[in-house]
């Protein structure tokens, strides 16, 4: 028994600091901004008056915010198919001890540990009208595609940026895991004949499915809030359509300087991200209890 | 047969994403090394510049402060790094080697934290970095040490402790054997003892992963700082090369130089940490 071991107070002295820090820099700053999102400023800066949930109406009906959120979930729901499935394949590819692995996993490494703002200024010159992609395309006698000028076509340019950057940080979380499987599972199913595909569809899909329900929801968190990969490669544009919620959110604050909408409409981002870790967790819950039937 | 072919296969297709991985730097390097008379849009493009030149590295260096850039970015991601390891142990240290009252509550509302999305609270943060006078306020022309030294704090505080971190260093400490310190009580250590010479060495691999990723974070922080500051004198790597972009919107040259000489530090880290990236531990660290 450990607490014998200690004085009472001592574990207490080592949380006073941490839980301090915490509380200035994240619980005040929350209950800070809900008072902001309840108040008005816009008639004195330094003398709000109460406004109740007034914030909340006008921020429903201000036609930015809606479309902020299609964009949002756009992004989203573009980047989680191609970003949950093709880092499975390239930790397969990446699994095994090949001679030269760790220089290739090295190589596949750099688009990660890049930041976003590098990523997203060599990108926006590969994709640039007159750009490497374009002439490529010309030769085929293709194009040139507008891939960050054309509203319909920018926000997909973006999502394959991200993917092109995230795959390699999602595959190492694969791979992982994948190396935590038992050999002998492979070696059983080789002397069954069993191929490659059947191999990894009978044995690799459902021994990973809970790294897969991870990254899936490390992804939909992440994608909620996309941001600085938008101001890097169109700035929100064109007509708006990159323009996701967390852009909404900068914009009513440090363009518009109305905190009161932006502190609300960061309010609801917290709200749907809380929301999405529930479902998950349901759907977690409910994946165990189904496995489980199935055992018995 | 069929292992050689299927390995064959497995070498082509690492190569080829290998290749996709690197097109876009090489090709930024490629521009960059291009002389101010060389068509940088010439069809088909020069993937080895016609007369090679640091013509352009020279001439961003002069024009940009990329040595400011480069250091605030050292010092804010060292800052982060030193205050997240200290505080992050600090907390799970007791969380996860003692057992006392309240401990599930304060667990729980260290857990929470990680739901809150820093787009939430950045508002009433950047009001409190103005109160701390630790934001630049636009015209105040603040430049100098101490104006620096401000900035820095001020990129530092918000991500000075993380319930990520936290939950980290304690797995690490949780799967430590339990009579450990039983034995070093015996011996008349003390908790600190306990923690300084005995905990701390046998978890290092995961305060280093945990280094290795608030230093990343750090580093590739865009949101943040642009909100906080106004001087390009305090501005960190991603903030300034945002700047340099649209201060030369059509010099691809000079963009592409900039943005190259911006990736060699990182790189560097990379390469000496490597093991900390690519090794699988680490992933499995972060097990959910």
């Amino acid at each position: 028994m450990s607490l014998s071991l200690f004085r009472p107070q001592t574990p207490y002295l080592y949380l006073t600091v941490p839980l301090m820090v915490l509380t200035a820099f994240f619980a005040l700053p929350l209950l800070w901004a809900v008072g902001i999102s309840l108040q008005d400023y816009s008639q004195d800066l330094y003398h709000p008056t109460w406004a109740g949930l007034s914030n909340y109406q006008r921020l429903f009906s201000t036609p930015g915010f809606w479309k902020s959120l299609g964009c949002t979930a756009w992004f989203v729901l573009g980047v989680l198919p191609p970003m949950v499935c093709l880092p499975l394949g390239l930790a397969v590819l990446m699994n095994g001890t090949l001679r030269g692995m760790t220089l290739f996993r090295l190589v596949l490494y750099l688009p990660v540990i890049t930041s976003m703002v590098v990523v997203g200024i060599a990108w926006k010159w590969l994709l640039a009208d007159n750009g490497l992609i374009n002439y490529g395309l010309s030769q085929l006698h293709l194009g040139p595609v507008p891939w960050l000028t054309s509203p319909d076509l920018a926000m997909w340019s973006i999502i394959m940026v991200v993917v092109w950057k995230g795959s390699a940080y999602y595959a190492m979380m694969y791979l992982a895991h994948l190396q935590s499987l038992p050999n002998e599972l492979y070696q059983a199913a080789e002397i069954d004949g069993a191929s490659f595909w059947q191999k990894h569809w009978h044995i690799t899909l459902p021994h990973l499915q809970p790294t897969i329900a991870m990254v899936a929801t490390i992804c939909t968190i992440a994608g909620v809030k996309v941001f600085t990969e938008l101001v890097v490669m169109t700035k929100g544009g064109p007509i708006g359509s990159t323009h996701s919620l967390v852009y909404f959110i900068y914009d009513a604050a440090f363009e518009q300087l109305d905190l009161s909408l932006a502190c609300a409409a960061g309010l609801v981002l917290m709200g749907m991200l809380l929301a999405l870790s529930l479902i998950q967790l349901r759907l977690k819950h409910s994946a165990n209890t189904a496995s489980e039937s199935t055992a018995n | 047969m069929p292992i050689l072919t299927k390995h064959r296969l497995q070498y082509v297709l690492l190569s080829l994403l290998s290749l996709l991985a690197v097109i876009p730097f090489v090709w930024l390097l490629s521009t960059a090394l291009k002389a101010s008379d060389e068509n940088i849009f010439a069809y088909p493009p020069h993937w080895i510049p016609a007369k090679p030149t640091f013509d352009n590295f020279q001439s961003v260096w002069k024009q940009v402060p990329l040595g400011a850039f480069v250091l605030n970015s050292l010092v804010v991601g060292a800052l982060t790094v030193v205050f997240n390891l200290t505080f992050s142990t600090l907390a799970a240290y007791p969380l996860a080697r003692m057992s006392f009252r309240g401990e599930k509550g304060i667990w729980m509302v260290i857990l929470s934290t990680m739901m809150l999305p820093f787009q939430v609270i950045m508002i009433p943060l950047y009001l409190m970095m103005l109160h701390l006078g630790l934001a630049d306020i636009a015209g105040s022309y603040n430049t100098g040490l101490e104006a620096s030294v401000r900035t820095w704090l001020g990129q530092v505080i918000p991500f000075v402790i993380s319930g990520f971190g936290i939950f980290f260093v304690r797995d690490a400490l949780v799967s430590l054997p339990r009579d450990l310190e039983e034995s070093a009580v015996l011996d008349g250590c003390n908790s600190w003892d306990i923690l300084w010479r005995i905990l701390i060495p046998l978890i290092r691999p995961t305060l280093a992963t945990l280094a290795v990723f608030s230093f990343m974070a750090s580093w590739g922080e865009f949101l943040w700082p642009s909100i906080l500051l106004s001087e390009p004198q305090h501005f960190t790597l991603p903030l300034g090369l945002v700047q340099l972009q649209s201060a030369f919107s059509a010099n691809w040259r000079l963009i592409a130089a900039g943005t190259t000489l911006s990736m060699l530090p990182i790189i560097v880290f990379f390469l000496l940490m490597q093991r900390y990236f690519v090794s699988t531990d680490v992933g499995s660290g972060v097990k959910g």
